[in-house]
């Protein structure tokens, strides 16, 4: 049990970064130009009304006083209110939280698939010329621009060839699947160049080994050694990639779910801010940060789940 | 008597080729520059005059790639806009690169509790998702690609900062720091004229694939509404002015794409072709 202690002491040791993003979150709000309260009540408020909101929400306390009040409202779950919705953040956030995970899992998922056959194609044909062809789509594919991907997608599938909706959510689960097929395929495809590349050069890595040469001296069927055990040792380095790279997949939801109008937390805070809703600004941001620092903490957990070296 | 043969010097790239593509890298990107230097000269007409007599016209002899809803010509806001794309692309890189650098260099030679404090710094900022905390700046500042730079500065200083701090660690132990130190050379000339040299290389052929990735987010922000304005002719924005139209008028979203496609590849080569060139270096 030694090696999963970690799962109790990680969680103590990201207290200083869950500090840092709430810091800089209350920081990015209050940096915004107008008094809220004037925003709040509009510009024939009185100086007395004014005064009053000041006092009711702590705003003409010193900012670390409402810093403190930010903490504190925060880990009691209070958001604040949103002025669009009429309604608690944290409610108004947590309905958005679903498609975008769902988005995310689905375009992990796709780009799961493709990587690991692509990377396993060009590995086992190295210099040949499939496996410069898949290295010119992973150039190709780093510089694609996930919004107008999803246009040309939207173009091809969805007006050309009618097979996927334009846009939207869904409502029953298999709905929701053929919904979100697109908009997790452009997501995907910023995400397959990078992980095909490091799948590639570390499945190749691991074919020189000398356990590999044991193998094939003993018999072994080639394909037998390559799913067997190449592959399988070559899974650990791409899955903390996929971590590494979950930030990057959370921005290119925000353009996504805009292009695809997914109603997801990326389109609520892009419009949030053409709203002037900062409050939902605020929210989203950080709990799309939360959804960072989580997703490592299980990249960690997995790593240590399947290889026993690993000591986190 | 022979004549005494005089060795050749030492290249410091001997024996290692020019991989293709550094060459294909560079003539790509400086096609781009040529067609933001000459964009008054090549392009056919005014990228934001209106004409409303000849809207939404598929691309042809008149107009080589169509024109949009305002009746633009849309090779012209494509030529004009390479002039902002590329800006983003080498602005969006420079102000990184200087304070990543810097903070690199500084956390990785002293170590100790500035080392700690600015490494605790870095582990904040990217705990955020990277483009949602361009947009949050972003939205904060207000729209416009001065908020863009400077949220890029912010935020973008964190991965040149790890890979000059990675390279001073090594290098601040090596023999030559120790003379120059024995010579009496002072803090900073040690670190910036000694070491820094020798550490930047990473973070230079890192700046390449960084600056594909600064006209893709540059680009993004546009397409969202919250970069670049209009009517001033960017990709971005071209690609978000044919969005309603992409049922008729295909061609206005999709060569802008074509073209930060083309442009992102030469990054992506030169970047390449570097890595290899450094890693068959050391």
């Amino acid at each position: 049990m030694q090696r999963y202690r970690f799962v109790l002491t990680r969680p103590l040791q990201l207290i200083p970064v869950l500090f840092g993003i709430s810091l800089v979150t209350f920081v990015l709000t209050h940096m915004i130009p107008g008094d809220p309260a004037r925003i709040l009540l509009g510009i024939r408020a009185t100086a007395e009304a004014i005064a009053a909101i000041h006092e009711k929400f702590g705003l003409d306390k010193p900012i670390a006083v409402q810093y403190f009040y930010f903490l504190a409202n925060l880990v009691q779950g209070d958001f604040g209110r949103s002025i669009i919705y009429r309604a608690p953040v944290l409610g108004v956030v947590a309905e958005r939280i679903l498609p975008t995970l769902s988005l995310i899992l689905l375009a992990v998922a796709i780009s799961a698939i493709l990587s690991a056959i692509l990377a396993s194609i060009a590995a086992t044909r190295r210099g040949g010329v499939t496996d410069q062809a898949i290295r010119l789509f992973s150039t190709i594919g780093l510089g694609l621009p996930a919004f107008w991907l999803g246009i040309v997608f939207i173009m091809v599938f969805s007006i050309g060839l009618g097979l996927f909706p334009v846009s939207g959510y869904g409502e029953t689960f298999l709905d929701r699947l053929h919904h979100l097929a697109l908009p997790a395929a452009t997501l995907a495809v910023s995400l397959v160049p990078v992980i095909t590349r490091n799948l590639r050069a570390s499945l190749i890595a691991e074919s020189t080994s000398d356990y590999v040469t044991a193998a094939r001296a003993k018999g072994v069927p080639a394909r037998a050694i390559f799913f067997g055990h190449v592959f399988r040792n070559s899974l650990l380095p791409t899955i903390s990639l996929f971590g590494v790279n979950i930030g990057w997949m959370i921005g290119g939801t925000v353009v996504v779910e805009t292009v695809f109008s997914v109603p997801g937390l990326g389109q609520l805070m892009v419009s949030s801010i053409f709203a002037r809703d900062y409050l939902v600004v605020q929210a989203v941001t950080l709990v799309l940060a939360l959804g960072v620092v989580a997703t490592n903490f299980l990249v960690d957990l997995a790593t240590a789940v399947l290889d026993p070296r690993v000591t986190v | 008597m022979t004549a005494i043969e005089i060795p050749a010097a030492p290249s410091r790239w001997r024996s290692v080729s020019l991989p293709w593509t550094v060459p294909a890298g560079a003539g790509i990107v400086l096609f781009w520059v040529a067609v933001a230097v000459l964009a008054p000269l090549v392009a056919p007409s005014d990228p934001i005059a209106q004409d409303l007599s000849d809207t939404l016209k598929p691309p042809g002899w008149a107009h080589w790639l169509g024109t949009d809803n305002f009746g633009r010509d849309v090779l012209s806001r494509l030529i004009w806009g390479t002039r902002i794309d590329l800006m983003m692309g080498f602005f969006g890189v420079l102000f990184p690169f200087v304070i990543g650098t810097t903070i690199g260099a500084v956390a990785g030679y002293s170590g100790g509790f500035v080392d700690a404090a600015l490494m605790r710094l870095l582990d904040v900022t990217i705990s955020f998702p990277f483009f949602v905390l361009i947009i949050a700046i972003v939205a904060t500042l207000g729209p416009g690609l001065g908020s863009f730079y400077i949220a890029l500065a912010l935020v973008g200083w964190v991965s040149y900062a790890r890979l000059v701090r990675a390279q001073f660690l090594v290098l601040k132990q090596s023999d030559f720091v120790l003379a120059a130190r024995c010579l009496g050379f002072g803090r900073a000339r040690i670190v910036f004229k000694h070491i820094l040299p020798n550490a930047i290389m990473p973070a230079v052929v890192f700046s390449m694939s960084d600056a594909v990735l600064d006209i893709l987010l540059g680009s993004s922000l546009s397409f969202l509404g919250l970069g670049i304005q209009p009517p001033t002719a960017e990709w971005g924005i071209m690609i978000a002015d044919g969005k309603n139209f992409i049922g008729t008028a295909w061609w206005i979203s999709l060569f802008p794409g074509i073209a930060i496609i083309i442009l992102a590849i030469g990054f992506s080569f030169l970047a390449d072709g570097f890595a290899e060139l450094l890693g068959a270096k050391d």
